[in-house]
């Protein structure tokens, strides 16, 4: 059953087309990644998850129940992390981990453990929080308890490396749990690392979406290639796109379909260097996001 | 040693200007019609073979309380009119707009990061408190010659040229003065709302002291600075030392402000934030609990400002009694004697305890937007809460909240009635008679409630309601609006208690009114998009 589905959802402000047209749906213990730059309706998508924000149109079901009317009924079942976190200033972190756990109802029987995980003092008014350690409030209050879904916008960015470790770690014990997290993020290695799914949002608008193998296999394979004799006829080769130079170096795309056709046309140019890679995440996404022209798929 | 501290502050000074640009255009314009129009109206209402009547009742302990002594009463002509009876509620005016143009540019940008992101240029460490404070002396500045050209201009007798420039310098320098204290505060408090708390508290406490010092103790009023500003005796004999006494204490008070602003970290203050609990008390487990914790304190200060207010204006009872007693001339012209007179000095209090109780009112519903507009609504919304829930917690706490201080106030003038008149007043009527004002209290608690839920960009307009409200119905007598004009707020529908009596149908249809704005303002806040 697919946990979160939202089926053509807009969202507008004013005249602003905030979203338009997401699709998206999350299965149960998968970890889907929500990645897109600043602005994108990254925040926006969540805001209307959690029944903060009112789709102008369009369906959105969490847990097979509408996002808005349903609000209270599905956030019982639901622990979220902003990602821009303001907390009440006179109020120590404990306090509010402890009320946090209470609004959701939940046991909150993990709190101490994350605490000391995390490296937190609860006994300081939010007031003397950095960002890192306001994140961890949130992430203390949404780890402690039980959820069926995690909804984690940018959890990470005031995150140091030891911490986000902890982070990792479990993310990776809630997806073993047959728990779904929900993740939009710009870090890329951590959308790499963690998500089984990902979708890339664009301007309002889902431009891809799949498993990061299926976005690869789209996208190709990267070719760094340093030859003795020039290859005049590179560019005009199907399936070849994007060629640079680099350091002396040929670099370019290469359709998997393709590969091999091309292998063997560079195989006749005396090859000094040739290194092949499958595309990273941010190769991925400065492809879709450079001059905003490309459109879908590799070709 | 003060080199480079001000470095860069004529482009800090611009920039505070720009973001000053609607607000303190407002807050003078708003000050200059209020004198103007107040001064206009004189001659319609005060003519000329009127106003030796009207100063005797000037005489009255009561009055003095609240305007400070009535100089030239032997010739009460506009000018000496209109500095007994307007200068001090403008020099309030102008002290708050200090306060809070102060206060917004100094601990306000502290707490939201922007004095770190400009301090990191290069600019002086004293920059922005030297920029927030010269913008706010230009303001008074500014404010003070406006209202004293001005005045001169309408030509009514007794406003002279000498007169009206001191008018406008003692309400600009009594701004100067409490922007410097602001400054002051806002080195010694670590929060925007604790240095609010504290100037306005001072604010308070010097117009009690002046209330209580004009009435009895010249040396109590001395310890105010509004009891100094009010002894220039303005268009009366128009003495200059309180404008320069005064202008030189908050040079004193800005020095150590300055001096405090060099020495201390950015972010702290002289009191410090204690250690707090590792674990939530039990009561904060939902929005109510949440919206009592944050606004436990400002409860207190108001509940405790509130007592002291009613005190301070039942302490006055036993003067205005023997006042009322001595004065032959008195007890011939109002009918009814002097009980009626001192029935309508209650009422007025009444009045004036109903609309100082809305503030905290007001303050608890607003609350929830504050909420809102920094995100922290969304950590509810995004739990088990229900929307209505939230809304209905902070309107409870509004509703509770204007009910006990006004009871607060009412209490406050009865036990202070107990020590000083032979025949105490009977808290029975003083209860029915600020209760007659709750409903009032209830509509616009609604209205604000309606712009929370419907126009929630727009919802601080209520306090220019407030304001207008406060106009009408504390000045609508004395300056004899017309009835339409009163009719505009819900404060217009309540009757002068005890000098009238209260209809049942009226309070029935005020608070009616009142609970299906509520109704409107929690269905709209559950239906509609949070906005920042």
């Amino acid at each position: 059953m697919a946990i979160v589905k939202t089926s053509n959802l807009v969202k507008k402000f004013g005249s602003f087309t905030a979203l338009n047209g997401i699709d998206l749906e999350v299965q149960a213990g998968e970890v889907y990644g929500f990645i897109g730059p600043n602005g994108a309706g990254k925040t926006t998508t969540i805001r209307v998850l959690l029944g903060i924000l009112r789709a102008t149109s369009g369906q959105v079901e969490i847990f097979g129940k509408d996002a808005w009317k349903d609000a209270v009924e599905i956030h019982k079942r639901v622990a979220y992390v902003p990602g821009d976190i303001n907390l009440w200033p006179n109020l120590t972190g404990g306090e509010v981990i402890d009320f946090f756990i209470r609004l959701r109802g939940g046991s909150g029987n993990r709190r101490e453990e994350f605490i000391a995980k995390f490296d937190l003092d609860p006994t300081k008014k939010c007031r003397t929080y950095s960002k890192g350690n306001r994140q961890k409030v949130a992430l203390v209050a949404a780890f402690a308890s039980d959820a069926d879904l995690y909804v984690l916008d940018e959890p990470t960015s005031g995150l140091d490396p030891l911490m986000y470790r902890v982070f990792q770690e479990h993310i990776l014990q809630l997806k073993q749990e047959g728990k779904s997290v929900f993740l939009s993020s710009h870090v890329l290695s951590e959308v790499e690392r963690l998500c089984d799914r990902i979708s890339i949002i664009r301007q309002g608008e889902i431009i891809e979406s799949g498993s990061l193998d299926q976005l690869r296999h789209l996208t190709g394979t990267q070719v760094e290639v340093e030859t003795a004799q020039p290859m005049p006829a590179l560019h005009s080769l199907a399936g070849v796109h994007d060629v640079r130079q680099r350091d002396g170096a040929l670099v370019f795309l290469v359709d998997n379909e393709e590969i091999g056709n091309v292998l063997k046309y560079i195989s006749g140019f005396d090859v000094k260097r040739l290194e092949c890679a499958p595309l990273t995440l941010e190769d991925l996404f400065m492809r879709y996001y450079k001059g905003g022209a490309a459109g879908g798929g590799g070709a | 040693m003060l080199k480079g501290m001000f470095t860069g502050i004529s482009k800090i000074n611009a920039f505070t200007w720009r973001r000053e640009r609607i607000n303190v255009p407002v807050w003078i314009l708003s000050l200059l019609s209020l004198t103007f129009f107040v001064a206009l109206t004189f001659p319609h209402i005060y003519p000329a073979e009127q106003r030796q009547v009207l100063a005797e009742t000037m005489k009255n302990p009561a009055i003095t309380a609240m305007f400070g002594i009535g100089y030239g009463l032997d010739n009460y002509h506009y000018g000496a009119i209109m500095g007994h009876q307007m200068s001090l509620f403008t020099a309030l005016g102008a002290a708050i707009m200090s306060i809070l143009l102060v206060n917004r540019h100094t601990r306000g940008d502290e707490e939201e990061g922007r004095t770190e992101v400009v301090g990191s240029c290069p600019v002086g460490r004293l920059s922005g408190l030297g920029a927030t404070l010269a913008v706010a002396c230009a303001a008074n500045i500014l404010l003070a010659l406006a209202t004293g050209i001005g005045l001169y201009a309408l030509g009514l007798e007794g406003i002279d040229l000498p007169g009206s420039l001191l008018y406008g310098a003692l309400i600009g320098v009594t701004g100067i003065f409490f922007a410097a204290s602001t400054a002051l505060f806002a080195q010694i408090t670590a929060t925007p709302r604790g240095t609010l708390s504290f100037s306005f508290a001072y604010l308070g406490i010097s117009y009690l002291l002046r209330a209580i010092g004009d009435v009895s103790s010249e040396t109590l009023s001395m310890l105010s600075p509004l009891g100094w500003v009010l002894r220039s005796q303005v268009y009366v004999n128009n003495y200059w030392w309180p404008i320069f006494l005064t202008l030189g204490a908050a040079i004193l008070v800005g020095a150590l402000a300055f001096y405090l602003n060099s020495m201390r970290d950015m972010g702290a203050g002289f009191i410090h934030a204690r250690r707090g609990r590792t674990h939530a008390p039990a009561s904060l487990r939902s929005p109510l609990g949440l919206g009592l914790r944050l606004q436990r304190g400002v409860f207190i200060a108001w509940a405790i400002g509130m007592y002291v207010l009613g005190a301070s204006y039942g302490s006055v009872l036993g003067d205005i009694d023997a006042f009322f007693t001595d004065n032959e001339m008195m007890l011939k012209m109002i009918p009814g004697g002097p009980a009626a007179l001192s029935e309508q000095y209650i009422a007025m209090i009444m009045a004036a305890l109903a609309l100082m109780s809305t503030i905290p009112a007001l303050f608890m519903i607003l609350k929830i937007r504050d909420e809102e507009k920094k995100n922290r609504a969304e950590h509810l919304l995004v739990r088990a809460v229900p929307r209505p829930a939230i809304m209905l917690s902070f309107l409870g706490i509004s509703v509770v909240t204007g009910f006990a201080v006004l009871m607060l106030g009412a209490t406050g003038l009865w036990s202070a009635g107990l020590a000083v008149l032979d025949e105490p007043l009977a808290f029975g009527p003083i209860f029915s008679a600020v209760l007659a004002y709750y409903p009032a209290i209830l509509g616009l608690i609604g209205l604000a409630a309606v712009l929370v839920g419907v126009a929630p960009k727009a919802a601080s307009l209520i306090w220019y309601y407030l304001g207008y409200t406060f106009i009408t119905a504390y000045f609508g007598n004395l300056l004899q609006l017309p009835e339409w004009m009163r009719k505009l707020t819900p404060f217009g529908f309540v009757p002068q208690v005890p000098v009238e009596s209260m209809g049942p149908v009226a309070a029935t249809g005020l608070t009616a009114v009142a609970l299906g704005l509520m109704a409107i303002g929690v269905i709209e806040y559950s239906k509609r998009d949070m906005v920042n």
